[in-house]
């Protein structure tokens, strides 16, 4: 893959990045099997090239994107985030992307829009896990608008200086840090302003697991877990586990978005 | 065919099933020293020996039916089948308590009251307990037809720890459900009359 330059960002946190075979080996991308390594041994025959997105809703220049126009929208940036999995585990992992921001001020967002909301492909034939059953495709996502315009919000085409491998969401994912990861969602096709909150997938299967807000939070435990703490990938067999902080540790610059919300309530 | 299995049978002592029953865990340590456990050796460890328990479980589950439908008989290796089944639990109990919850006792114990499947693990285990205790010939002849009655705790046994191993799953997977239906299948063998009209 070609090298992606990319400047380097004060958004970056100071710790060691995750090694490349960290990241790539072990996913949750049930699109490609249940397992963490299915993606690693599945997406490899996932056609990324040609690829665009379809940006709809409430915007002024509504249309489908081919992904190079859409990746010319910003500057690469290298974005080092920590990252957070719901199932209570923790990476540190050195994106490349820009923020989605700028992309939703080049299409012009109509006044009336309050939300994002995000889908993944659809292709059964080169993603077996859409062929079984468990989850009803294709995989969606949402955010407020707020969240989405926030500068920590990017979307990622590249990883550790190169272009994204195909398990980590290929040609074109978001990422959020200070959510649970499955709100980051993966090779993105399409990108829809909307009115009303828009409907997640994991929300849909486990409402009461899985909120729409999904702030990583160590005080609101999941139903069948503690989210206090969490163990970093790579950090050994006898590591002990870190504590977990309040919005993945991006609290100085997001809390406000929740001030005088019940996060016990919007989950 | 099934009598000349059984001939050579006769000549692998139980024993033997014990130094059998270790490869998964010799296994399961090669991979840990090798590398090939995966990024994640906690989880990878943790569910192996979870893993490897439940086969062992639901092996102990299959020599009944085994010698009532085919006459294959490996009655005498149930007890090292059974005994090996509540080691690898027991490994995975403490994979769980030392490697992923690192020794963190108060958080392990939280959990351990307030997660339905963390309760149904642990039941499990519990209804292990005397069974394992009374795997021996002197409990057996003690406790004659109580030991038959005892033992039978392996069947919720079973049950919790299939309840366990799919309710911590974010969505049960094809294998989870084959899982359930094999578990049930072996269980609804136990009732007389469901299969075959015999007893036991």
């Amino acid at each position: 893959a070609a090298r992606i330059a990319a400047a380097p960002s004060p958004y970056s946190t100071e710790a060691a990045p995750n090694t490349l075979e960290e990241i790539t080996s072990y996913n949750n991308f049930y699109e490609f099997g249940w397992d963490k390594g299915d993606p690693k041994a599945h997406a490899g025959a996932l056609t990324t090239d040609p690829w665009s997105v379809e940006i709809g809703g409430l915007v002024e220049k509504p249309g489908s994107y081919d992904l190079a126009d859409v990746l010319k929208t910003a500057a690469p940036e290298e974005r080092i985030y920590r990252f957070r999995c719901v199932e209570a585990w923790a990476m540190v992992i050195p994106w490349i992307g820009f923020p989605l921001a700028a992309l939703l001020n080049r299409v012009g967002v109509q006044p009336g829009a309050k939300y994002v909301a995000f889908e993944t492909l659809l292709r059964p034939s080169e993603m077996p896990g859409q062929r079984g059953p468990g989850i009803d495709w294709p995989y969606v996502e949402g955010l407020r608008l707020d969240e989405a315009m926030h500068p920590l919000t990017i979307l990622a085409s590249g990883l550790y200086g190169e272009e994204l491998p195909k398990q980590n969401g290929a040609p074109l994912r978001l990422v959020v840090p200070w959510k649970y990861g499955f709100k980051s969602i993966k090779s993105l096709v399409k990108i829809t302003l909307t009115e009303r909150e828009p409907r997640t997938t994991w929300n849909d299967l486990q409402p009461r697991e899985y909120g729409f807000y999904a702030n990583v939070n160590p005080a609101v435990d999941h139903p069948r877990w503690s989210q206090a703490s969490e163990r970093r990938i790579g950090a050994g067999l006898f590591a002990a586990r870190q504590p977990t902080l309040p919005f993945n540790g991006y609290g100085d610059q997001v809390a406000s978005l929740y001030a005088g919300m019940d996060l016990r309530a919007n989950y | 065919m099934i009598a000349r299995l059984n001939a050579t049978l006769r000549r692998l002592p139980p024993g033997a099933v014990y130094l059998l029953g270790l490869l998964p865990l010799a296994w399961i340590v090669w991979l840990t020293l090798s590398g090939g456990i995966g990024v994640d050796p906690v989880k990878g460890i943790e569910h192996r020996l979870g893993k490897v328990g439940l086969w062992f479980l639901a092996g102990g589950l299959t020599i009944t039916p085994l010698l009532r439908l085919t006459r294959l008989n490996l009655i005498r290796y149930r007890r090292a089948i059974g005994l090996l089944a509540f080691f690898y639990i027991a490994l995975h109990l403490v994979a769980w308590v030392w490697l992923d919850m690192g020794l963190l006792w108060r958080q392990a114990a939280s959990d351990l009251v307030k997660r339905p499947y963390l309760v149904l693990g642990i039941s499990a285990f519990a209804l292990l307990i005397p069974l394992a205790l009374t795997s021996n010939d002197a409990s057996v002849r003690r406790l004659r037809a109580g030991w038959r009655r005892l033992h039978r705790l392996v069947y919720p046994a079973v049950l919790l720890g299939v309840a366990h191993y799919l309710w911590q799953m974010k969505v049960i997977s094809p294998e989870g459900w084959t899982w359930a239906a094999a578990v049930a299948a072996l269980l609804a063998l136990r009732f007389p009359g469901l299969i075959r009209p015999s007893r036991g």
